[in-house]
């Protein structure tokens, strides 16, 4: 029999993988959108938060704008009387999501083309204080539940199988096991998608070479388009992976706090690198809370993750599958 | 003509001879945007909403209307002491932050410039020592009141003794959630009970370290202070590992229908702290809907009346108007000061019967504050909520805290304060 400290750091290092899969999904919708246009976009946070505010107000039959147009109208307006199905609620979320990529383009970006990488970076900024705001007018502030059906709990069979194997039953929660798959398919789709399809070579040329692409007539609008569009997708994702654990409220947009480490440790410019670096992060502040929590005063994750990450980019300046940036004079 | 034009230029310099007869100011410190938004707007909802009434039923306070202009803090300290500067120039009579942190910045600003604080139910505890706190009011309760309320409820539970049993505590890592460490720490050592600490540092989106821990150690009983998103997760958590959540008691931040309505059904049972009635069997809530929500004159959509957070926020706006009342009554004249209506909150008693007058009976404890004290009496009851029912249902009567333990964590906290600001103590 294994003693009760190796059991419980097998436990913990079990959930961090899990949890740091949480943390990649978000950040895989920085990744998709730094590597095909080098923005890095602050408003990826408050996405997840649109989208699953869109996912609860579509599925639940909410009337957006349902406060202002009573208050400006004298109306009584708050539901349609519906409630959809998960699937199609899903559906048309991720329709809106496309349309909001779209209006992204067309209002934002297409003026911004050829400035620097700040000013860009300054524009996802008010988009994102912009978008929150918007939440707020349409949906209403108040916490949402979210139900698309995802199981939640412990996973018995997991319990049932450690109690066995080592007498102590670890705690894995299904909702995490849940997010693993689906980061693994949503991973497994992206690399199929940039490798073998028409868009996706585009969008790879794109990355690679902006004059490069142009020159050969692939549209940039439509790449940006793009690719916002499958990272509304990705944070619609992780809005409902987070949402579905702490209802869906405002402060879903910090989950962007948590992709940050995992970036700078996995590169901004990297699909596995998020996924990596997720792992690493999740199971390096997990264990260092196990730890070393107890001796310092706990409460040391939000820190930690941040130092850990800092120590990779001391050894790898790129992050672990970052590209290396190598500038010819 | 030229009588005329002296008529006017008469009648001007009276107008402007006579004093200006101005609103009672009470700045309401508000946060309806951020993470904290969804307890942040039902309170500040609640409160504006009874001024509101006020206003529309009894035309002010003693013929003065209130006005209660918004700022908003996003639950930030920063943001909270610029609102403080911004509105305390416009003849603001009493601040209410909803924040901790927002208080301890504020403790030294409003001794300063002579404005009453009012922190019901959170902000610093010692506060409640008029003798050293001269402008800050923290009644009818506060934390220190809420932990030892908890404990007393525990040890009813167990026959009057909690020795040898585990109890953790789980909290926001600030201000706020440090505030009963230690009192608890008094009481372990006075009831022979574990304490374990066990911090989540804010927001709280992520909170499965904590829970694992929980889950080894098996505390018997989990002590919660939360806020926002940190009290829908834990709650979901503690489902998760299925701890049993009628061992699982929250302060009363962390008890509003938001807290527990997302965990579903596996919430019921999930106990918390209340120094406020629950539900809207009160006649206020009839002159509210009658004079705010149906005139629509509602802060917010007009829906969360009853509910926890809204409830407090208007209780919030009770004592105040009644302080204001007081004050008015001790300075005979209408259009108090912000110094008078100090005087206001430390001369108020609010009887059972004034409470019926106004509509809620039963809804708070009665009390009389005084120069030396500034906390009221401390009594909490326990609430539990049903998901099937989607309500709280009270479990006890207003429990009383351990004074023995309290009064002397009071006098030593507050103590410390005056040395370090260099006060001499008032009241004697």
């Amino acid at each position: 029999m294994l003693p009760d400290q190796m059991l419980f750091a097998m436990e913990v290092t079990l959930n961090g993988l899990m949890a740091g899969v949480m943390y990649a999904l978000v950040a895989l919708g920085f990744v998709l959108i730094f590597k095909a246009s080098g923005i890095f976009n602050y408003a990826q946070g408050v996405l997840a938060l649109f989208a699953a505010l869109t996912l609860v107000g579509i599925q639940q039959g909410q009337v957006p704008f349902a406060h202002l147009i009573n208050a400006v109208f004298g109306t009584d307006l708050h539901h349609f009387g519906w409630t959809l199905p998960a699937v199609l609620a899903l559906a048309l979320t991720a329709l809106v999501m496309i349309g909001l990529a779209w209006l992204i383009e067309r209002l934002v970006l297409k003026h911004l083309v050829n400035q620097p990488a700040i000013i860009l970076f300054m524009a996802t900024i008010g988009l994102a204080y912009f978008l929150e705001g918007l939440g707020d007018v349409m949906w209403g502030a108040d916490i949402k539940t979210l139900d698309v059906g995802l199981p939640q709990g412990i996973s018995e069979a997991v319990e049932t199988a450690t109690a066995s194997l080592f007498g102590y039953g670890f705690f894995i929660d299904r909702l995490d096991m849940v997010a693993t798959v689906v980061a693994a398919i949503l991973v497994l789709s992206l690399t199929l998608f940039s490798q073998y399809s028409r868009q996706g070579r585009a969008l790879r040329a794109v990355a690679d070479d902006h004059q490069a692409a142009l020159s050969v007539g692939i549209s940039l609008r439509f790449i940006w388009v793009l690719v916002w569009s499958i990272a509304g997708i990705v944070a619609l994702v992780a809005g409902v992976m987070w949402g579905t654990k702490s209802g869906v409220q405002f402060s879903l947009s910090l989950i962007a706090l948590k992709a940050l480490p995992v970036l700078m440790l996995g590169g901004f410019t990297s699909i596995p690198g998020a996924i990596v670096g997720g792992l690493i992060i999740g199971m390096g502040e997990k264990l260092f809370e196990f730890f070393a929590g107890p001796l310092i005063g706990g409460a040391t994750e939000n820190w930690f993750a941040y130092v850990l990450a800092l120590l990779f980019l001391v050894v790898r300046p790129q992050g672990l599958f970052g590209e290396r940036i190598i500038e010819r004079v | 003509m030229t009588t005329k034009l002296a008529s006017l230029a008469m009648a001007l310099a009276l107008a402007t001879a006579l004093p200006a007869h101005a609103d009672l100011v009470v700045p309401d410190l508000s946060y309806r945007t951020g993470p904290f938004a969804a307890g942040g707007i039902p309170y500040s909802d609640g409160f504006q909403d009874y001024f509101t009434l006020l206003n529309e039923r009894d035309g002010g306070i003693g013929g003065v209307m209130v006005q209660t202009p918004e700022c908003e803090t996003a639950y930030n300290t920063e943001k909270g002491v610029e609102c403080y500067e911004s509105t305390k120039g416009s003849g603001a009579l009493v601040y209410n932050p909803l924040s901790t942190g927002i208080t301890y910045q504020l403790i030294p600003k409003v001794s300063q410039d002579g404005i009453p604080l009012y922190t019901p139910g959170y902000g610093r505890t010692s506060a409640a020592n008029g003798k050293v706190f001269e402008w800050v009011f923290n009644y009818p309760a506060n934390y220190w009141d809420g932990a030892s309320v908890a404990v007393k409820y525990l040890l009813d539970q167990n026959g009057g003794s909690l020795e040898g049993k585990k109890i953790a505590l789980l909290y926001h890592n600030s201000a706020y959630g440090k505030e009963p460490i230690r009192t608890l720490q008094e009481l372990s050592k006075k009831h022979g009970f574990a304490l374990t600490e066990i911090p989540i540092d804010s927001p709280g989106q992520e909170q499965k370290s904590q829970w694992l821990q929980v889950r080894r150690e098996r505390p018997d009983y989990v002590l919660f202070w939360g806020w926002g998103v940190m009290n829908q997760v834990a709650v979901q958590e503690a489902v998760n590992i299925r701890f049993p959540m009628e061992n699982f008691i929250g302060i009363w931040w962390s008890g509003s229908e938001n807290d527990v309505t997302p965990a579903g059904a596996g919430a019921t049972g999930y106990k918390a702290l209340t120094f406020n009635g629950v539900g809207t069997d009160y006649p206020i809530y009839n002159d509210i809907q009658k004079y705010v929500v149906d005139a629509g004159k509602a802060s917010g959509a007009g829906d969360q009346i009853g509910s926890v957070i809204y409830s407090r926020g208007m209780y919030a706006a009770v004592v105040i108007s009644e302080a204001i009342r007081k004050a008015q009554e001790l300075a005979g004249h209408a259009d108090v000061t912000a110094a008078e209506v100090r005087d206001g909150f430390e001369a108020l008693e609010i009887t059972d019967a004034r409470m019926a007058e106004l509509g809620l009976e039963g809804f708070g404890q009665s009390f009389a504050a005084s120069c030396e004290d500034h906390g009221g009496p401390g009594g909490a009851m326990l609430q539990q909520w049903d998901a099937s029912a989607g309500k709280w249902t009270l479990l006890t009567d207003f429990i009383t805290p351990d004074d023995e333990v309290l009064n002397a964590l009071v006098m030593e906290d507050s103590a410390a304060y005056a040395k370090e600001a260099g006060l001499t103590e008032r009241c004697n």
